[in-house]
């Protein structure tokens, strides 16, 4: 897996390219919009991290032109500007997903398996998940564990989807609630810890061994 | 400050001015009419004259008349009379002048001329009459008395005149003076104020005059600027002792890492050193997103939003929350048009009130919320039985690090309301505090659009 992280702070970029190292990929730096246009268009990535706002060439402008070159590699934007319109503004130039400085590194990483995860595998045909022994039908919206049925809400189902989809990676609390709840906000408590531990009630209380684990510091791991 | 340049002197200047154009004005038809009076006086004296004349002239004949004038000459009854009989060819016959003036000539009518009495010209008015017999008879008065009073007339308007233009500059030097007086005390306590002296206030007199009340509005603007630098200091404040919490915290589990030698236990205090700095993070994001959307930086998408779909979608999410303190969340959604607004925000809004309501509502207590439309403005309201806030306190609470409970609960970090406050104001709404007995009601009224 190569990564290109374009970013004009080289303590951060240093600090993500140790962190990208110790999990096995290959990173590429570049400290400006210019040079990172020339590696993006020059070289094959798997995904590219870039800053916002880049001396030279700012980072929407790099997005835009990759896309304009139909460069179909995801993106992840960094930037101190995390307001949904910031957001929004993002993903409309072309971008696949947002993270708002600071982050933490687990946040990173969870986004950026997903991103990688989303661009490798089409979820077009799927109309069943599975982790071990856990199995969505999600036509019939059935859930079951070694052969016994699991009632759920709605909402619980779209969050044990999420979950599934990203089976082994780790989700954060912001993701669920920017992809389960759909919405961009700051919780004053952690209200979704509620929710999974209410999630996983129902689908670990009742088997010896727990599918849903909480990474500390960082969020939850299906599987 | 030079005087010459100051607004007051140049106005001051141009009213002495206009006061000396009136005055000169009011002098100059003093005189005139006073000219105008005596000379009618005169006029009307020797036409009196004359008649009397003609009337003697008529009874007694030139004889008589003659006689009546030499008598009236003798006797000097009148000093300033003059008299004058001359034949056709205006040679004189009798009179208290020596000669026919060249002035005047024979016709009947008013004349003015100049002769010599005792070696001084003196001026006179004269009527002349014409007699049948071919003679000519000059009626007349001196009349440089009457020049002399217009000339002292004259002299006490022109010195009237100068008195007043010379007591308007004073006056005027000295009331800008004292103008100048008060702005410089004014100026004066800015001067100590822009040096960091925020006690001082502008001196007022009492009188209530306009200076006072220039000097009033400064003080309360004065007064005003303290208090939010107070507010300032205090948020200031707050941030430090708030943030020095988690920070001393992080420190500690970071020193007990250190000096474990279990690998373990290093693990576990990294993992607090973690949340704590989480913690950090978060209170930061928090006020710089208020601080963003006070100050207009955020990008606002604002669209037509159901008020309903929100605080449903708000309540399925904190429900969990709820059953588990065994608070009962019920609500009452009858909004009936769309809000203009920004879905996120309004959701954090609505999330940060459920929150405190379920915060600050005791285990088996209630929490409502409502919306409801009347007049195109709409309503939402969310009501808990908990302990509710004094009605002293309900102004503070929206200040950033306010929190009622002085304990300072570890679960919050005061600034829930603040950013419910600023993003009440970048919708134009208004957001109200009231006793719900027991409890608060918390009420945002989003204006018509």
């Amino acid at each position: 897996m190569r990564i290109l992280v374009i970013e004009d702070d080289l303590t951060l970029a240093a600090y993500v390219r140790k962190g990208l190292d110790e999990l096995g990929y290959a990173v590429d730096l570049a400290a400006d919009g210019k040079q990172g246009l020339f590696l993006a268009t020059s070289e094959s990535y798997d995904a590219i991290i870039v800053d916002r706002m880049l001396p030279g060439l700012d980072g929407l402008t790099v997005v835009k032109t990759l896309r304009a070159t139909n460069t179909l590699v995801p993106v992840l934007f960094l930037s101190a500007l995390g307001e949904v319109g910031d957001r929004v503004q993002g993903l409309e130039s072309g971008g696949d997903d947002y993270l708002t400085k600071p982050f933490a590194f687990s946040e990173l990483k969870a986004r950026l398996d997903a991103l990688i995860r989303r661009s490798t595998t089409s979820d077009a045909a799927v109309t069943e998940l599975s982790v071990e022994d856990l199995k969505m039908d999600l036509l019939g919206r059935i859930v079951s564990r070694r052969g016994e049925l699991i009632n759920l809400q709605p909402r619980e189902f779209r969050l044990l989807e999420y979950l599934m989809r990203h089976a082994g990676q780790v989700v954060t609390r912001t993701m669920l609630l920017e992809h389960v709840w759909d919405y961009h906000f700051d919780p004053q408590t952690n209200v979704i810890d509620v929710h999974i531990s209410r999630l996983r009630s129902k689908i670990d209380k009742a088997f010896d061994k727990a599918l849903l684990e909480t990474v500390r510091g960082a969020g939850y791991r299906l599987g | 400050m030079n005087l010459f340049r100051t607004t007051t002197f140049q106005l001051t200047i141009l009213y002495a001015l206009v006061l000396a154009l009136s005055s000169i004005a009011v002098a100059a038809f003093l005189y005139w009419s006073t000219i105008g009076y005596l000379n009618r006086q005169t006029d009307s004296t020797i036409d009196v004259e004359i008649t009397g004349l003609r009337e003697q002239y008529r009874l007694v004949g030139l004889q008589g008349l003659s006689r009546v004038i030499g008598e009236r000459i003798r006797n000097a009854d009148d000093p300033q009379a003059v008299y004058l009989f001359a034949d056709k060819s205006l040679r004189p016959l009798a009179g208290n002048i020596p000669a026919w003036p060249d002035l005047v000539n024979r016709a009947d009518g008013w004349y003015s001329f100049s002769h010599t009495i005792d070696d001084k010209q003196v001026r006179a008015r004269a009527r002349v009459l014409a007699l049948p017999e071919g003679l000519f008879l000059l009626v007349g008065r001196n009349i440089s008395d009457l020049d002399k009073l217009l000339r002292l007339v004259g002299t006490a308007l022109g010195w009237g005149v100068g008195l007043v233009i010379a007591l308007s500059l004073v006056g005027g030097i000295f009331m800008s003076n004292r103008v100048l007086k008060r702005i410089e005390n004014i100026n004066q306590t800015t001067r100590r104020i822009i040096t960091g002296d925020m006690t001082q206030r502008v001196l007022t007199r009492g009188t209530g005059d306009e200076f006072d009340r220039l000097a009033d509005i400064l003080n309360r603007m004065l007064d005003q600027i303290e208090h939010l630098m107070g507010g300032i200091q205090h948020v200031g404040d707050n941030i430090a002792h708030d943030l020095r919490t988690p920070l001393t915290r992080l420190r500690h589990s970071l020193e007990e890492a250190l000096i474990s030698g279990d690998a373990d236990q290093t693990r576990q205090g990294l993992q607090v050193a973690i949340d704590n700095a989480d913690q950090l993070l978060a209170t930061f994001s928090a006020l710089l997103r208020i601080a963003r959307i006070e100050s207009g930086g955020y990008v606002m998408r604002k669209e037509p939003v159901s008020l309903n779909r929100l605080v449903s979608d708000a309540i399925e999410l904190y429900e969990v929350l709820a059953e588990e303190r065994r608070i009962q969340v019920t609500s009452d959604l009858h909004e009936s048009s769309d809000i203009d607004g920004d879905r996120d925000l309004i959701f954090q809004l609505i999330t940060n009130l459920i929150d405190n309501a379920l915060k600050y509502t005791p285990r088996g207590g209630e929490v409502h919320v409502a919306t409801t439309t009347s007049d195109g403005s709409t309503l939402l309201t969310i009501s808990d039985s908990g302990c509710g806030i004094a009605e002293n306190e309900r102004e503070k609470v929206t200040q950033r690090f306010y929190r009622v409970d002085t304990s300072r609960n570890e679960s919050s970090s005061g600034l829930g309301l603040s950013l419910v406050q600023a993003i009440v104001n970048c919708h134009d709404a208004e957001l109200s505090l009231a006793d719900n007995s027991p409890g608060l009601s918390v009420s945002v009224e989003f204006a018509a659009t």
